[in-house]
């Protein structure tokens, strides 16, 4: 899930300084679950709107903003407010707003700071845990992320700011390498640990990533 | 110009001291510091950018201790640059006359006066011992041969009081396999410790030419040591040397400090607990050559 945190108020109004009439754009998914786009905050992002002397012309909580086709017949259905709107304010992550701007050619706002994507430990408690390297290393490290986990996503064993099991950059956190250490430890197979991992091939991924598992008959279909 | 690797493969007890590059341009007292300790030590550690703090530049200072007659330590570590950088850096160091890499991590950019830069850690320790390797084995780490490959003396660090230590272990052991031919330790003060992990450190090592320094920081407070204990990871100054500490006016406490070093180099020296000592005054390199005398090298 793509953790987000909504920008400061202020910061928001900044942004819509110079447009009047607003369409608020929020998520049914991850922004829903982390309390950042969903139909309360937008509720709440447009009261606050209003007595800021904002026109709100429509709101929707699409069903994931990121999915671009359905923002598009989200905007079509809503063809009158779009079109009276000088700009769109999106409560979800980067890749939501970006949704909105194939959808649009007017004024886009992100409403939210995209974090990290995360695992939710327990309610509005989450964690970042993988960071898509393009590779997975899991089987390696005991299924616990050296790469995310670590402060420097380091390979090969803790770094001298490893103290008492957590982290010298965040004492909150916990080594990622005392766990790994452990958690090999336990299975037997720190013959694991003594392996000299190379460097990620930081291109496993070319960026910005891009997918095209359609068939050619599909495509041929589309076009 | 290899005067510090010829002085580990002698086997002679080994010392070297430590320069911190200044924060800025004038470098008088470096240069001052540079000047006292080049005769005295085997070599000289240069530090890179420490504690993630922005300063002159380890090659440079490295070679400037060169050119002045002395032997550098180049610290490099992986935290600013990618591994194209790094080696590109590793031949300009050498094209520059410095034959001794330390390699490190780095200290996490968060702890330093840059926190919003962009860490890099492409290449951490393990993988940067490796990659020196390579280069004097004439090849990049892609694999590409070089144009004349390099020929430098290889060092790693390892904390003997990390806390847990059994991952530490296994990573010195790793950083060994890749290649590392010297150690010096962080900080140590609690000399049974030491010792027991030096006996550790002798098995791994056994049948092989790796050298240990042991890392001796010097004391100058009493309020230093406690700081270290409570905030420098994998530090730990034992209760008997606090005191020790707290037990003279605090105007001289330093000259304690100094005493404890160098009683430290004594032990390791006449108990052969290891191949030398890598001595950091942090910013008061001025009394290293009265500690050298205390310890009766000089």
């Amino acid at each position: 899930m793509n953790i987000t945190k909504q920008k400061p108020f202020e910061e928001i109004l900044e942004s819509l300084a110079n447009d009047t009439n607003i369409y608020i754009v929020g998520c049914g998914e991850c922004a829903t679950q982390t309390q950042t786009g969903g139909e309360e905050q937008v509720a709440d992002i447009q009261a606050r709107l209003q007595e800021a002397g904002k026109t709100i012309v429509a709101t929707d909580v699409a069903h994931s903003t990121c999915h671009e086709l359905d923002m598009k017949r989200i905007f079509r259905q809503n063809k009158a407010a779009a079109a009276t709107a000088d700009a769109f304010l999106v409560l979800s992550c980067g890749g939501g707003v970006q949704s909105v701007r194939e959808a649009t050619s007017k004024h886009v706002v992100p409403g939210a700071d995209s974090l990290f994507v995360g695992n939710t430990k327990r309610n509005m408690v989450f964690e970042e845990k993988c960071s898509l390297c393009g590779e997975c290393v899991l089987d390696e490290y005991g299924a616990i992320c050296p790469v995310t986990r670590c402060a420097k996503g380091i390979l090969n064993g803790p770094c001298g700011g490893t103290n008492m099991g957590k982290c010298e950059v965040d004492s909150e956190k916990d080594c990622a390498w005392v766990l790994i250490y452990n958690q090999l430890k336990s299975e037997d197979k720190l013959d694991k640990f003594m392996k000299i991992h190379s460097p990620k091939r930081w291109n496993a991924v070319e960026r910005p990533g891009r997918i095209n598992g359609r068939t050619a008959d599909e495509e041929k279909g589309a076009a | 110009m290899a005067r510090y690797r010829e002085a580990c493969e002698s086997g002679k007890f080994v010392v070297s001291g430590e320069i911190g590059p200044p924060k800025g341009t004038d470098v008088r007292e470096m240069v001052h510091h540079i000047d006292l300790l080049k005769d005295l030590v085997d070599g000289l550690n240069v530090t890179d950018n420490q504690s993630a703090v922005l300063r002159l530049g380890s090659m440079a200072v490295s070679h400037e201790i060169v050119t002045r007659g002395g032997d550098a330590i180049y610290q490099v570590t992986c935290r600013d640059r990618n591994r194209l950088a790094i080696q590109n850096d590793l031949l300009s160091a050498h094209f520059l006359g410095i034959r001794n890499v330390l390699a490190l991590t780095g200290d996490h950019v968060s702890v330093g006066d840059h926190k919003d830069a962009k860490e890099v850690y492409d290449f951490e320790s393990v993988q940067l011992i490796q990659a020196v390797k390579k280069m004097n084995e004439g090849f990049d780490w892609a694999g590409n041969e070089l144009q004349g490959s390099t020929d430098f003396y290889i060092g790693a660090v390892v904390t003997p009081e990390s806390d847990p230590i059994e991952p530490q272990k296994l990573k010195f052991e790793k950083k060994v396999e890749a290649g590392a031919q010297f150690f010096q330790t962080q900080a140590v003060y609690d000399m049974d410790n030491f010792q027991r992990f030096m006996e550790y450190a002798r098995g791994v090592t056994e049948g092989q030419d790796v050298k240990m320094m042991a890392g001796l920081v010097v004391l100058t407070s009493v309020g230093m040591a406690k700081y270290m204990n409570k905030f420098v990871p994998g530090v730990f100054v034992p209760d008997d040397l606090l005191e020790e500490m707290a037990s003279v006016p605090k105007e001289e406490a330093l000259h304690k400090g100094m005493e404890i070093c160098a009683r430290h180099i004594r032990f390791c020296m006449d108990n052969n607990v290891c191949d030398g000592v890598h001595i950091m005054a942090i910013g008061k390199e001025e009394i290293v050559p009265d500690i050298l005398r205390m310890a009766g090298l000089i």
